[in-house]
């Protein structure tokens, strides 16, 4: 797939995420948002995932260790085809099985999720079966770079890498922000990517919005062996809906209606732009 | 007569775990710098490409051994009671319990019987995290025989197990010719009719012994064996409160939150009784001999057998 459908189909995914979240009245789009590419990336280009057969034992897995940004992933697997776009808009809502953090019961869903550093812990657990198996797939968790100040989120590390589990890839979404402010100003975690070559890691950096780097930087992680691969993701909190860019106050909060309609303007415009390029 | 066997019920499991192992490749046994103590390293001795040491990361072993459930293993993870149930609670209720993953926590040096130790390592809560977790099943076996019943039963059921096990060798008072298990069923022991003594782990033994002094004052008590606190067996508690009036529960452990206020939760909604909880009162343990805290907290023979006499004002 080029780069102008994975940004088409990635447009799309944020409509999902606006949408879903609006209609919640609640739920987290700035994280989501910033995934959205790399969300799109995993489940239309890197993963060897089937929504006709979601449970296939040899299928990749995904962890959402950051599962407040479940908008992301639901609006991506509904893309992907694992359950109809048209339930977005059930997200949150009593009933419906689009819970606010990510369930194992959800088709595409490996793992619940959203008590922070708890799915990357999950994720290493499913490589090591891997290993253990001697089986191909691959393993893929990405964490908030908020959610990397957990305690667990380094015994997580330390066991992946003491155990070689190069099936294994962390990515680290590096928007910068986190509910009480710049992650810099709260309890910096910075630097990360030593962090985690120091657990053992192979360590990339790359742009979570630029498909180019992030085909080169997941390509580099599955040629990676004897060590698990920590891929950390420099992006923009709110990308692609101009007012919740770079704001931390969108991390955790619905659009009303007003906001709601300049959002999916702002996102239609890059829909127009993005068919002009086809063109 | 004969001397009484005692074993800790923590060498029952890591021999069950061994026996396991060669019937079950999918068995997996996890620990965290304590398999010499929780006995887990008999497994790691017999199948060490199958036994994952997570290291003083008790958090991280929950979350692992739930990665290791959805991929089909049936990871046994072994603490003590202090940091399976309490440091990393919220993984077990997040992780394992939530997404009801095939995980059975097998905790050992539960309640005051941890004894030297003291008080930072002697879980008396255990039980009241536990249960509160959605679908977790619960159980806390007597002795030997019960307790390699119940790592068995763990490892056929489907769906997350937590076991709670003992540091000290105690006495096997389950008769190996009559005995059968069965997750969520309790058992009569002794028949009676003017109490019943609910007792649970190694309170027993404790409720055999103060039943036989009973005895001797004329006081008939009907003893009811507890394995399995979670799901509780309602039917055969409330059948002998019923007979008897009169229900007291021993436990090593809290008087909150535990098999006592499992009992009162039935009772008080099924069939309202006079229940009299003995474990521990709310406070912290102590460091000391095992069993000279079990006399000093007043859950021996002894003890159980005074408040008992006190609870029936005789």
């Amino acid at each position: 797939m080029n780069n102008l459908e994975l940004q088409k189909i990635a447009n799309e995914v944020r409509k999902g995420i606006i949408t879903s979240v609006h209609s919640a009245k609640a739920g987290h789009p700035g994280g989501s948002l910033s995934a959205a590419d790399v969300f799109t990336f995993l489940y239309f280009e890197e993963m060897n995932v089937d929504p006709k057969n979601p449970d296939d034992p040899d299928r990749d897995r995904f962890v959402l260790s950051k599962g407040h940004t479940a908008p992301g992933l639901y609006a991506a697997l509904a893309q992907k085809g694992f359950f109809p776009v048209e339930d977005l808009i059930t997200l949150r809502h009593i009933g419906s099985y689009l819970q606010g953090h990510p369930c194992i019961n959800i088709p595409g869903v490996d793992m619940s999720s959203g008590s922070l550093g708890q799915g990357v812990s999950a994720a290493v657990g499913m490589a090591l079966a891997g290993k253990m198996d001697k089986k191909d797939f691959r393993v893929y968790s990405l964490l908030g770079d908020g959610e990397i100040q957990e305690g667990q989120v380094w015994e997580a590390a330390m066991f992946a890498g003491f155990h070689k589990l190069d099936n294994l890839c962390i990515m680290v979404d590096n928007n910068n922000l986190q509910i009480d402010g710049p992650i810099d100003e709260v309890c910096s975690p910075y630097p990360i990517d030593k962090k985690f070559e120091s657990f053992n890691f192979h360590v990339i950096n790359a742009d979570a919005h630029d498909f180019d780097s992030i085909r080169s930087a997941l390509s580099e992680a599955k040629a990676t062996k004897g060590m698990p691969t920590c891929i950390v993701f420099h992006s923009v909190k709110g990308k692609g809906v101009s007012f919740m860019e770079n704001n931390a106050g969108w991390h955790g909060k619905a659009p009303n209606d007003e906001e709601f309609k300049v959002a999916m303007a702002d996102l239609d415009k890059i829909t127009e732009e993005l068919a002009k390029k086809e063109a | 007569m004969a001397e009484v066997k005692k074993i800790a019920t923590r060498e029952s499991y890591g021999a069950t775990l061994v026996e396991l192992g060669a019937e079950n490749p999918d068995i997996v046994v996890m620990d965290a710098d304590l398999a010499g103590a929780t006995k887990t390293a008999m497994f790691k001795k017999a199948y060490p490409d199958r036994f994952f040491d997570a290291g003083i990361a008790e958090a991280n072993m929950m979350g692992v051994a739930a990665g290791l459930a959805t991929m089909g293993k049936i990871p046994f993870v072994s603490s003590f009671a202090m940091f399976a149930s309490g440091r990393a609670y919220e993984q077990v209720r997040n992780s394992i319990g939530y997404p009801n993953l095939n995980v059975k926590i097998c905790a050992s040096h539960a309640g005051i019987t941890v004894g030297e130790d003291g008080a930072t390592h002697q879980c008396n809560e255990d039980i009241a995290l536990m249960r509160t977790i959605p679908g977790m099943v619960v159980m806390v076996p007597s002795d030997d025989i019960e307790a390699r019943a119940a790592v068995r039963a763990a490892a056929e059921y489907k769906g997350p197990v937590y076991i709670r096990l003992g540091r000290a060798a105690v006495p096997v008072v389950n008769d190996p010719e009559n005995f059968k298990f069965e997750i969520g069923k309790g058992q009569i022991v002794k028949e009676g009719k003017d109490v019943t003594i609910v007792a649970t782990g190694l309170g027993l033994d404790s409720s055999i012994g103060a039943a036989k002094k009973l005895a001797e004052d004329g006081i008939d008590a009907e003893v009811i064996n507890i394995c399995t606190i979670k799901p509780l067996d309602e039917e055969l508690i409330i059948k002998s409160a019923k007979k008897t009036g009169k229900v007291v529960t021993v436990e090593e452990h809290s008087i909150i939150g535990g098999l006592g206020s499992a009992v009162c939760d039935c009772l008080s909604e099924k069939c309202p009784t006079l229940v009299k909880r003995l474990g521990i009162n709310d406070v912290f343990g102590e460091s000391g001999p095992a069993f000279d805290l079990l006399h000093k907290y007043e859950l021996d023979a002894e003890g159980v057998y005074k408040h008992i006499k006190e609870f029936l004002g005789k």
